[in-house]
């Protein structure tokens, strides 16, 4: 009987599976809120769709990710959606799904190989275009003049170099703009509060601006100045990258000045892109997300309709 | 191994696709580091001791090659063996501590587990591309099989650990003393047998097969990271001791380590083949498994000891 029972389930799998498409997402893990969205965003888009998604999740660790990527292959989807954990080490796993005829979709981060035809195409937003938003915004606010203090992200990551970087363009122009002191908050909230305690207890009222490489750092630098009897969004302006709910009510509140979204939510792009590569078309190396700036201004109208 | 065998046939019967020679084949290849390093970790349970360095000297040697080839611009050949000769020194120098002062070998592998995740660290903070003809013809070699399915070099150095393990345990004077030692230490001291000189050689084996696993897996990812394999040691343990190796040393087979790492791959496999359920479950399963098999192996100590008094 128990017999009988999973092999009607085999065969129930085998029915539904042949229909749809099948494709693999193979996601970093499940870190933060942000990276929740993404996910759920895939989910929901493949339910959409109609499409049978096999999903995992490797809990940040490459080895487990190269892993699920194989198995992807081996079991013969139509086409896999990949959030690489690392830029390097993507070659021999990718040539063996480019064998395999099974295009591969990179979203939210870019990978380093010598050959770029190993994937379709790239979906992330311009971390260095987020910087720059929130540097010439901070410019314009304080009229060119501010002593800043940069929480900056994981030391090494894509999105911490790129966001370094475009905040200092976006500075460039002014002289009265100086970066006081720039230290990681490795994107934590509890590291990010830390940090600034220190910060504060060094250079006191020399800072009249926080720039945090996400919003989590941004709110616990938040809490950090309020114990400190400051009033973070008067005394010192604060700018974040992300635009997470959270960030939306402080916000409204009045904590926060500006917080430039970095959108998680990937999923239509994704299957657009995956339905156009199984389809025989040819696409773009990289699909740039366009990433919008809020502000204390329209943050009150948008906050009702984020979902993360 | 009747477990392993249970579990791969369910997961046939449940998922399309699963009961193929490429998905074995790929169950090899994928845990063929985790089976490297668990032959290691089998002389060393046996012995009676313990290794946490494992995971560490995994990461440190894919990183200390990964920098000599790419940024030194070695050859991979000779990175790799200073890296294996790197590993098994300090196997030995651990296994030295551990038997010269009579320190916990707990404690003295879990310094050189700090010691080599820093040293990878301090060789570099990110990971590191290893692009070479040599990685490219390796990662590319594979013997035939069938048209589809070829048994890739990683693998193929998994299966020849084991087999010198398998050599080294059951038919050499070494794997005598090392069952030995395990089974009572002061024992093998009055037979007169080297004590000290098979625990250094237990740790640098291990030592030596952690490293031999960081080359494996550089040839997997085709980089050097230094923040893989955190963790990496207790799920060798695991694999072992549900391989049926007494944690107290003494009992255990190498085959029995094969089903371990076989069983833990089976699952993984399974979970990315089902494709809804939390990854997490491999944790539980595993956790449940181990559990089941101390239990088990504790109500076999009992009753053969109830046994040997009546």
């Amino acid at each position: 009987m128990k017999h009988l029972s999973v092999l009607v389930l085999a065969l129930f799998a085998c029915a539904a599976a042949k229909k749809p498409a099948v494709v693999g997402f193979a996601q970093v893990g499940a870190e933060s809120a942000w990276r929740t969205a993404e996910t759920e965003s895939i989910k929901s888009e493949a339910a959409n769709r109609g499409i049978t998604l096999k999903f995992s999740d490797a809990q940040g660790k490459q080895e487990n990710q190269i892993r699920a990527v194989r198995g992807f292959i081996a079991q013969g989807v139509d086409a896999i959606i990949l959030a690489p954990v690392v830029e390097t080490g993507w070659g021999p796993v990718l040539q063996e799904a480019k064998r395999a005829k099974i295009p591969v979709v990179l979203v939210d981060r870019g990978i380093k190989v010598a050959d770029d035809t190993l994937y379709a195409t790239l979906i992330a937003s311009d971390f260095v275009e987020e910087g720059r938003l929130a540097g010439e915004w901070l410019a314009k606010k304080v009229n060119g003049k501010a002593g800043i203090v940069e929480l900056q992200g994981t030391p090494g990551s894509a999105p911490a170099l790129d966001r370094k970087k475009g905040f200092e363009q976006g500075i460039t122009k002014y002289s009265g703009m100086k970066i006081i002191a720039s230290q990681s908050g490795d994107f934590r909230r509890s590291q990010g509060k830390e940090v600034m305690e220190a910060l504060i207890k060094k250079h006191g009222n020399e800072i009249t601006a926080v720039y945090a490489h996400n919003d989590d750092m941004a709110l616990g630098a938040i809490q950090a100045l309020e114990e400190s009897g400051r009033k973070p969004g008067n005394d010192v302006i604060v700018v974040s990258v992300d635009g997470v709910k959270d960030a939306f009510n402080a916000m409204v509140e009045g904590k926060l000045n500006c917080s430039v979204e970095c959108n998680p939510l990937l999923g239509p792009m994704a299957f657009d892109a995956v339905e156009k590569a199984l389809a025989g078309q040819k696409l773009p190396k990289k699909t740039v997300v366009q990433d919008k700036v809020f502000d204390q201004a329209n943050a009150k109208e948008v906050l009702p309709t984020r979902k993360y | 191994m009747l477990v392993f065998l249970g579990l791969y046939g369910f997961a046939a019967a449940r998922y399309d696709g699963f009961f193929t020679l490429r998905v074995f084949v790929n169950l090899l290849g994928d845990n063929s580091f985790l089976g490297v390093a668990a032959v290691g970790m089998t002389f060393v349970i046996l012995s009676g001791g313990i290794d946490l360095s494992v995971g560490s000297v995994l990461a440190f040697t894919t990183i200390f090659i990964a920098t000599l080839v790419g940024k030194h611009g070695m050859h991979p050949a000779a990175a790799i063996v200073i890296a294996l000769a790197l590993g098994a020194s300090m196997g030995a120098g651990m296994g030295w501590l551990i038997h010269r002062y009579e320190l916990p070998p707990f404690l003295v592998t879990l310094g050189g587990m700090f010691f080599a995740r820093g040293m990878a660290f301090v060789v570099s903070q990110e990971s590191v591309e290893i692009a070479h003809p040599f990685y490219s013809a390796v990662q590319g070699f594979g013997v035939p099989f069938s048209e589809r399915v070829s048994v890739p070099a990683t693998a193929l150095v998994f299966l020849m650990v084991f087999a010198v393990g398998v050599f080294l345990a059951h038919y050499a004077r070494f794997g005598m003393n090392v069952y030995a030692l395990g089974g009572s230490e002061g024992s093998a001291r009055l037979m007169g047998l080297p004590v000290g000189r098979t625990k250094v050689t237990v740790y640098a084996l291990s030592g030596f097969c952690s490293a031999v696993a960081g080359v494996v897996a550089s040839f997997y990812m085709g980089s050097g990271n230094p923040a893989i394999g955190v963790g990496f040691e207790l799920d060798v343990i695991a694999s072992v001791v549900i391989g049926g190796t007494l944690l107290s040393g003494g009992v255990g087979t190498l085959a029995g380590t094969l089903a371990g790492v076989l069983i833990f791959g089976t699952i993984q496999s399974a979970l990315v083949f089902d494709g809804r359920l939390n990854s997490w479950w491999l944790r539980i399963v595993v956790g449940a498994l181990l559990l089941v098999f101390i239990l088990f192996q504790r109500f076999l100590a009992r009753t053969s000891a109830v046994l040997r008094t009546t």
